[in-house]
């Protein structure tokens, strides 16, 4: 027992005053995809840059495979983990196949070139994400969805354990929403996790195998999605009356009803 | 689809290996005494060479144009390091005002410095001080690490270089180093005073930044898409930037010591070679030192024969040349990135 593919034990965050993260206990186990939802500001985010260590915690701890994030280097845990963030500054015109050869970095010696495997498996990766005619494309002069599906390439050719995804589906399509969590699928599949953090939870439930719902800076509740997603966790999650009805395949499908008086605050 | 590969890298760098070359003949070749190409060569080629003709390639315009190719390098390499460190296209050592830190904090040692027993060795680590504490400056006032603006970068850069300018005009005025035109030098950058004991600080500091620049340069690559993502991609990003920082202080440090303020060229030529080559670091530093290099001495080339008998600056040429095309890539810049 190797433990967790990403565990969070007790994860304790402070801004200044602010308490973003007030202990929280989550895990991801290994071949699962996990769902991470809540309001703006719940700290969703947070909890992704805490695993990917470009933030420390003020307390607890986080660990993948049993490992605490601090054992290993920085090359060592992004081979470990990958992050596919919301958006990305972009400043110089690489192309998109050069983005996506990025993800192998983490593998190669500091003056190494890409090898013909490494260009392989980025083009392998592009077609599976559906952006291969994009290859020779200037990302300056992508819309936010292609340059989603950048990201999301960049990360899986970076072949991490797990992969933590920022509403990967935000400036997608339906069509590239329901490919990209296909995608999530496949990978978790391979014996691998990811993380997800997303606000369609209808969708999100249908692609995860636990959600947890995040608020006020603990974990709410964590499960199957269709015993986390009832109405009473989404008042308290999201200040939201909610009915909760059944897909025809028995799947939760999450239909707000109105914002309570809080629900704004 | 092309793929950056070992010998890609090493095919443009040879192509601009060549036109190095040919710059330097033609920067041998450029004076008033009309020696050929063939003299020229058949002076190098000899092991002692003597007469006229060996004492003007080899004590006039050897030390000059092998200067001249070094400190172009220095600029346009350090052009490029600032580029990426501050992830914006137009940042350049001249436009931000760092090399008028370099310039003033030079100046301060020559005016001032005598008094305290320093001498002309003591410009370049004061200029290289002058280079990082400029820099420091424009972080902290520009807020790079928070929100940077592209707007506060450059006009702080803008604003101290009035300032930087005015001080040296002080420094020089206090000193009595205005007489002749030495105060040329330092105010729009020449290479007609050579002074060979610090070309060699020039060769040095060049090859120390090329050394702690090319390691970094994939790390540079994952930058430009944002330092969070460059982490989480393995990189330590504020490693990276000291040591980008250091780098091209040194190199900035060292030309503007011997050159003075020459401007453009870090902007001009990493522009350039990102337009042919395109933006990945482990061709572009290395092809901007081999273009910078070319670049500055073709231009010093003409300064020295634009006018008959007289000799321009040839930070005139690089700003001549400079200017309107930063405001072109200014406007291309608002166009791409801002719109």
């Amino acid at each position: 027992m190797t433990g967790d593919a990403l565990r969070f034990e007790g994860v304790a965050l402070r801004f200044g005053e602010r308490e973003v993260l007030k202990g929280v206990g989550l895990a991801v186990p290994e071949g699962a995809v996990v769902a991470l939802a809540g309001r703006n500001g719940a700290g969703k985010t947070t909890l992704l840059r805490v695993a990917s260590r470009v933030l420390r915690p003020s307390e607890g701890r986080v660990s993948i495979q049993g490992t605490p994030i601090e054992a290993f280097s920085r090359r060592d845990l992004a081979r470990q983990l990958a992050v596919v963030p919301q958006d990305t500054p972009v400043s110089f015109p690489f192309r998109v196949i050069e983005v996506v050869l990025m993800g192998r970095s983490p593998h190669l010696g500091v003056l190494g070139f890409e090898s013909r495997a490494d260009v392989a498996l980025a083009r392998e990766v592009m077609e599976r994400v559906g952006i291969e005619s994009l290859a020779d494309r200037s990302i300056l002069d992508l819309s936010g969805g292609e340059r989603q599906l950048v990201l999301i390439a960049r990360a899986l050719t970076q072949q991490p354990r797990v992969l933590l995804l920022d509403e990967p589906t935000a400036h997608l399509d339906l069509a590239h929403r329901v490919a990209v969590l296909d995608l999530v699928r496949d990978f978790a599949r391979e014996g691998r996790s990811a993380l997800v953090v997303s606000h369609d939870l209808s969708l999100c439930a249908r692609a995860s195998d636990r959600l947890a719902l995040l608020a006020d800076g603990r974990v709410l509740d964590c499960g199957a999605p269709v015993d986390v997603l009832t109405p009473e966790n989404l008042t308290a999650a999201f200040g939201i009356r909610a009915d909760v009805i059944r897909a025809p395949d028995g799947g939760p499908l999450v239909v707000p009803r109105s914002a309570t008086r809080d629900a704004m605050s | 689809m092309k793929i950056l590969t070992p010998m890609r890298v090493l095919a443009s760098l040879s192509a601009l290996g060549a036109v190095l070359l040919g710059a330097l003949m033609l920067g041998l070749l450029a004076g008033p005494s009309g020696l050929s190409a063939g003299e020229i060569l058949s002076v190098l080629a000899e092991r002692d060479a003597a007469g006229a003709a060996a004492d003007i390639v080899l004590r006039v315009r050897l030390p000059r144009v092998l200067l001249g190719a070094l400190v172009g390098a220095s600029l346009a390499v350090a052009g490029v390091l600032f580029q990426a460190m501050l992830r914006n296209p137009l940042a350049d050592p001249y436009v931000l005002g760092v090399s008028g830190g370099a310039a003033l904090a030079g100046i301060l040692v020559l005016s001032l410095g005598s008094a305290v027993g320093l001498g002309y060795a003591a410009v370049p680590p004061a200029a290289f001080a002058g280079c990082i504490l400029t820099t420091a400056l424009l972080y902290a006032i520009a807020g790079v690490h928070a929100r940077f603006s592209t707007t506060s970068l450059l006009l702080t850069g803008v604003v101290f270089n009035a300032f930087a300018s005015a001080a040296i005009v002080f420094l020089a005025s206090i000193a009595g180093l205005t007489e002749g035109a030495s105060i040329f030098l330092w105010l729009i950058g020449s290479l007609s005073s050579i002074r060979v004991e610090v070309t060699g600080w020039v060769a040095a500091f060049l090859a120390l930044g090329l050394g702690f620049a090319i390691p970094l340069a994939r790390g540079l690559n994952l930058a430009a898409l944002g330092s969070e993502s460059a982490e989480q991609l393995g990189v330590d990003v504020d490693r990276q930037r000291r040591v980008v920082l250091i780098a091209s202080s040194l190199m900035v440090g060292a030309a503007v010591s011997v050159a003075g303020l020459i401007g453009f060229v870090g902007l001009i030529i990493p522009h350039l070679l990102r337009l042919i080559l395109g933006p990945d670091h482990r061709l572009l530093i290395p092809a901007s030192a081999l273009g910078g290099a070319a670049f500055l001495v073709i231009c010093d080339a003409l300064a020295r024969t634009a006018l008959d008998g007289r000799e321009l600056p040839v930070g005139a040429i690089t700003a001549l040349a400079g200017g309107p095309l930063f405001l072109w890539l200014l406007r291309r810049y608002h166009q791409r990135v801002l719109s």
